[in-house]
């Protein structure tokens, strides 16, 4: 997968391709879900890409942004997003409506091995809007349920109308062949049933783990990292086993415009996967 | 390799009748003592003596800004017209070398077609040259060149020996056959080698290179970084004028038609403040030791350790350029540990001003 050319444009990787939002939606106060297809058919048939890929997305006259991709291969066709309202462009993708036309390259990053996990147990850890690109393996497992061991989900939010496609995840919870756990910093309605508190007091729910065979899916806040590492480590998931997916700010996604450099590489080619290992290794990862 | 002889009297004539149907560049004296490629009108204008070019060869490859496409409602359209046929004459080997460099990164994994459009429709004429006091190419090994020119002209005393490095340089050769002489004698080579000794001897620069991967790991968290960010004026110079730099961001400019937009590129310096800044304010390298230690950790480390030799090319225009010197050589002693006393009171000097 890594330094393998697989955009959809492979004369002129720069250019992006027209999409059309076909579904769009408030998911918190400033996050937004965006449904999106290629407006050529059999390109957005044809368009392959592994969980944990990011896209560029471009607004006529905003510029252009990296966005990971939440929806899962397993389910081609559409494209999706979650994104916040953070800066330029974030701002101009939130003024779009449906059936709007937005540009798409990609897809670019080296993506989880998930292939590699064939039976494999999973976690999956993720904090605020870290659940954008964990959401992609998410599904990816559950779509293929029967090729993977034990899934776990742990999830937290700051609060709980803060916490991103809720929904979603309580109709996960009625089912008995994942385990999925939820919780919030701090309750202001009243009315939340689940935990309360950060995501690393869902740890204790977790039993019997049998870390050789347990691959560790993170994402979330930059605070997050330290707490949840601390806690996958005491349960011996091999560093190498524990995968995480970093943001950096991106021009170009192809490894060119040198912006998202850590050390030697370059997020957005070698990355943005990285395993534990690798952050200890090549510093300035988190 | 073939290899002819060109008299110094017919240089000008030969590139004249090359250039027929390229726009010809070469080295112009700018300012006193300051060169740079230019757009040649007037053969009088070109200076075959130049040591270094305020800005290298990279700018006419991928220009300052340029722009890339125009984005419409309907499309893009792409532009390529800054990748006119061009012939550049007088490269040194170590802009040569920096030329490859950039060929491998602007085709690694994705090719880059801009870069390589503008890289294929460039002859690159090379000229060898004489070392001042900020050329580290001997160090580097970048002061031979056996790749990456379609011809390259070796001064000897009363004409060049050419070397035919490409089967475009081949047919340059081809449209003046009068003018190139086969037969090379002994008393050339000689004469070669005697200029190729002296050449050798005149650096008064010596870094070891070789050392710099393990130096720049043990010395990761040594005050000297905190040091030079306390003087460095993130001004992003030594990046415009670095050979293998490449950092750029990308533009959107609106056209008063608001349906249209210009999408271009700009070279941008890892060195400069909002370069690893992300959406929402945070920022991954808001000091500018920790940003002067990406600069160096590319040139000294990376790709040392990857392609066994630095992404320095010995140049010396880092060090003509910075403002407070803070440069490869002055970077590389302080790495070794050497006497750096004056350099650190001047440099504080400078701080306190």
């Amino acid at each position: 997968m890594n330094g393998e050319n697989k955009c959809m444009n492979q004369t002129n990787p720069y250019l992006p391709e027209a999409a059309r939002i076909v579904r769009t939606y408030p998911l918190t106060e400033d996050v937004k879900f965006f449904q999106v297809r290629l407006v050529d058919m059999e390109k957005a048939i044809s368009f392959k890409y592994s969980p944990g890929q990011f896209a560029m997305i471009s607004v006529l006259g905003a510029g252009e942004a990296p966005f990971s991709i939440s929806s899962t291969p397993s389910r081609p066709g559409l494209l999706e997003f979650c994104i916040r309202k953070a800066g330029t462009v974030t701002n101009a993708i939130f003024k779009l409506k449906e059936n709007d036309h937005i540009g798409i390259r990609g897809p670019y990053g080296n993506g989880f091995p998930i292939e590699s996990m064939h039976g494999k147990d999973i976690i999956i850890v993720m904090g605020g809007l870290g659940a954008a690109p964990l959401r992609s393996v998410l599904l990816y497992c559950l779509d293929n349920r029967d090729i993977f061991g034990r899934v776990a989900l742990l999830h937290g939010a700051k609060r709980p109308a803060e916490m991103i496609l809720r929904e979603e995840f309580f109709a996960l919870k009625e089912r008995n062949d994942l385990e999925c756990y939820l919780t919030v910093d701090a309750d202001d309605t009243g009315k939340w049933k689940e935990n309360i508190g950060v995501v690393t007091t869902l740890f204790p729910l977790l039993k019997d783990i049998n870390p050789s065979k347990t691959f560790a899916f993170v994402c979330g806040p930059p605070v997050m990292y330290k707490f949840v590492l601390k806690e996958l480590i005491k349960l011996n998931i091999p560093k190498n086993q524990i995968l995480m997916t970093l943001e950096r700010r991106m021009k170009c996604g192809v490894g060119k415009c040198g912006h998202c450099a850590i050390d030697y590489i370059y997020t957005c080619i070698d990355g943005p996967v990285f395993t534990y290992w690798d952050v200890i290794h090549m510093r300035e990862l988190i | 390799m073939k290899i002819v002889k060109l008299k110094k009297e017919n240089l000008f004539s030969f590139l004249e009748a090359i250039s027929e149907e390229a726009e010809l560049w070469a080295p112009v004296q700018k300012y006193e003592n300051k060169h740079s490629f230019q757009l040649i009108k007037d053969f009088s204008q070109i200076d075959l003596k130049y040591t270094r070019t305020i800005l290298p060869p990279k700018k006419l490859f991928l220009p300052p800004t340029f722009n890339m496409f125009l984005a419409t409602e309907q499309g893009y359209e792409e532009d390529f017209s800054h990748a006119t046929k061009k012939i550049l004459f007088g490269v040194h080997p170590c802009d040569i070398h920096g030329l490859l460099i950039l060929d491998r990164f602007f085709q690694h994994v994705f090719d880059d077609p801009y870069y390589s459009k503008a890289r294929q429709n460039t002859l690159i004429l090379g000229l060898s040259c004489w070392p001042d006091e900020n050329c580290m190419c001997k160090s580097t090994n970048t002061h031979i060149i056996e790749e990456g020119y379609d011809l390259f002209f070796s001064e000897l005393e009363n004409d060049y020996l050419v070397w035919i490095g490409s089967s475009q340089g081949d047919d340059c050769i081809r449209i003046k056959p009068g003018f190139f002489d086969e037969d090379i004698t002994d008393e050339d080579i000689q004469i070669y080698i005697k200029w190729q000794n002296e050449r050798d001897k005149a650096f008064q620069v010596d870094i070891n290179f070789v050392a710099m991967p393990d130096l720049m790991e043990l010395k990761y968290e040594n005050p000297i970084w905190e040091k030079l960010g306390d003087a460095c004026l993130a001004c992003g110079s030594c990046s415009n004028v670095c050979p293998t730099c490449n950092c750029y961001n990308v533009l959107d400019k609106p056209l008063l038609n608001k349906d249209t937009s210009e999408i271009g590129r700009c070279w941008d310096a890892c060195t400069l403040e909002s370069y690893s800044e992300v959406a929402g304010g945070e920022n991954f390298r808001e000091k500018r030791a920790q940003r002067l230690k990406l600069w160096y950790t590319h040139k000294l480390q990376a790709y040392i350790s990857k392609y066994g030799k630095p992404a320095c090319v010995g140049c010396g225009r880092c060090a003509s350029t910075c403002p407070v010197d803070i440069n490869v050589q002055t970077v590389a002693k302080a790495l070794e540990g050497k006497d750096m006393d004056t350099f650190w009171n001047r440099l504080s000097k400078e701080v306190t001003k």
